[in-house]
């Protein structure tokens, strides 16, 4: 007994002294997050530390290439928050208009661990002697790649345009291809089985939206926008908007 | 022939069921945006990926066929072996029809990949070539087959082989004159699954052969990728691919499959 009425003379007299800051705030619910694929790993870290905050939250996550989740939301499926990895899909969802930018990410050579291809840089992607995966030009990243060869005046000599990142990852990771472009996150992500060779190309922006007025879903967004979601984006790799 | 009694409850389950699978075709079909069907029909593109599609799809049953009817047979007559081994290798022809499509193609990269355990002597890179769509989709389609040949075999009356043996026939012409006049319908039958499961094949394709226009990108990948931007065209485009698969189903079904159309 002795504890509790410890705890009530301490809540008397904190009413008493600084008034406590009222506990609207405690959000409670789900939080239904469509998000593109390469943010899985940085979107699972900061869930841990929402929730941390927000012990009554529960956060539930669907990984997917964005173009497809952009596809699923326009049929209706059922989410709070959306983000994708490019300004141009999350248009082409619809009444979506207050987007936040909340991240960057740049390409990437991704090559085998060990270089067993030679890979020095953009130009070896026209030798038609290498093997060679992109994106697809459909998905987000193959329209980034396709942009920077056209930049970089190259024709790259590919010999599969994959359906997604993680794909172009598997390629490189199995030694099927000499060479991947990819995201500079994916590289940091893959871990051992790859290499990364850095280029310099334009930065994507990733943009973020609340597609439901569900309170948990906006504070998961600020969450994202604040100082420690920053945090654990820039330590993935994704740079600041 | 008398009509056989059908036991009106079952209605229910069976248009239920029937529903269930026709549907979403309708839902395909309603939703198809008809006027630029005929335009891209006449794309170079998507010409190109259903004529890639429709050629693997008849080169993989044709090798099923060479190679999965004799192994229907080998299963068909395994009655004699020990149990283990028996239903060791009838659950392992049959992992393909369970397996994530996506994982088989992860698994023949491993076999026949630039590393692969075999790949890595061959003189040849397999993955990329219209020769890796054929084996993704043999390795997909081929179970479908071999379960409808043994089947049939199994209905078979040993009697007429016995009878063809003793009369001086050699066991592969009893084989050749016998055995597969008698499973034809199930063969055919088998053929035809086989040929429309490749026809749609998409995981283990991507997977395996990657997609690359006029190469490898066969109508599913096609299909999927325009699916990213242009829903509207991947719509026209599954009609395409279920048109040909109807088209397939019913023109055939009749003629070579009398014997399971019931």
């Amino acid at each position: 007994m002795r504890p509790l009425a410890l705890l009530a003379v301490l809540a008397l007299a904190g009413c008493t002294a600084t008034p406590e800051p009222e506990p609207t705030d405690a959000l409670s619910g789900t939080v239904t997050v469509f998000a593109a694929a390469s943010l899985s790993g940085s979107f699972e870290e900061i869930k841990e530390a929402f929730i941390a905050e927000n012990p009554d939250v529960d956060v539930v996550f669907s990984f997917g290439g964005s173009s497809g989740l952009a596809t699923q939301l326009n049929e209706g499926a059922p989410a709070d928050v959306f983000a994708a990895a490019s300004p141009a899909t999350m248009a082409s969802v619809d009444d979506v208009s207050d987007a936040q930018v909340f991240a960057t990410n740049v390409l990437e050579i991704a090559v085998p661990a060990g270089n067993t291809g030679g890979i020095t840089g953009l130009d070896d992607f026209a030798d038609p002697d290498k093997a060679i995966a992109l994106c697809a030009v459909e998905v987000p990243c193959g329209a980034a790649s396709a942009k920077l060869f056209e930049a970089e005046g190259i024709t790259p000599s590919v010999d599969t345009y994959e359906q997604d990142v993680k794909a172009v990852l598997t390629k490189v990771e199995l030694g099927e291809v000499d060479a991947g472009l990819v995201y500079v996150t994916d590289v940091r992500e893959a871990g051992n089985g790859i290499e990364g060779i850095e280029v310099t190309s334009a930065p994507v922006d990733y943009p973020i939206v609340a597609l439901t007025d569900s309170e948990a879903a906006v504070a998961f967004i600020a969450f994202v926008l604040s100082e420690k979601g920053r945090a654990i984006l820039a330590a993935a790799g994704f740079g600041a908007p | 022939m008398r009509r056989r009694s059908f036991p009106p409850l079952l209605w229910i389950p069976a248009g239920i069921g029937f529903a269930l699978l026709v549907l979403p075709l309708v839902g395909l079909v309603v939703r198809a945006p008809w006027a630029q069907l005929p335009g891209l029909l006449t794309e170079t593109a998507v010409a190109q990926a259903l004529g890639l599609s429709l050629g693997t799809a008849l080169v993989s049953t044709a090798v099923s066929l060479v190679l999965g009817v004799p192994l229907a047979l080998v299963l068909a007559r395994s009655s004699d072996w020990p149990t283990v081994p028996r239903r060791l290798v009838r659950a392992l022809v049959t992992v393909p029809l369970v397996l994530p499509p996506v994982v088989g193609g992860v698994a023949l990269l491993l076999l026949l990949g630039r590393r692969g355990l075999i790949g890595q002597w061959l003189p040849v890179t397999i993955p990329f070539t219209p020769a890796a769509v054929v084996i993704a989709q043999v390795f997909v389609a081929m179970p479908f087959l071999v379960l409808a040949v043994e089947g049939a075999l199994k209905g078979v009356d040993g009697r007429y082989e016995v009878a063809a043996a003793t009369l001086g026939a050699s066991r592969f012409t009893v084989f050749r004159r016998v055995t597969l006049p008698l499973v034809a319908p199930g063969v055919a039958a088998g053929g035809l699954l086989c040929f429309t499961r490749s026809l749609g094949e998409f995981g283990a394709t991507i997977t395996f052969a990657g997609s690359f226009p006029g190469t490898t990108q066969t109508l599913p990948i096609a299909t999927y990728l325009q699916l990213q931007t242009d829903p509207d065209a991947a719509i026209a485009l599954s009609l395409v691919l279920m048109l040909v698969s109807v088209v397939v189903l019913v023109s055939l079904r009749d003629r070579w499959v009398p014997g399971v159309t019931a």
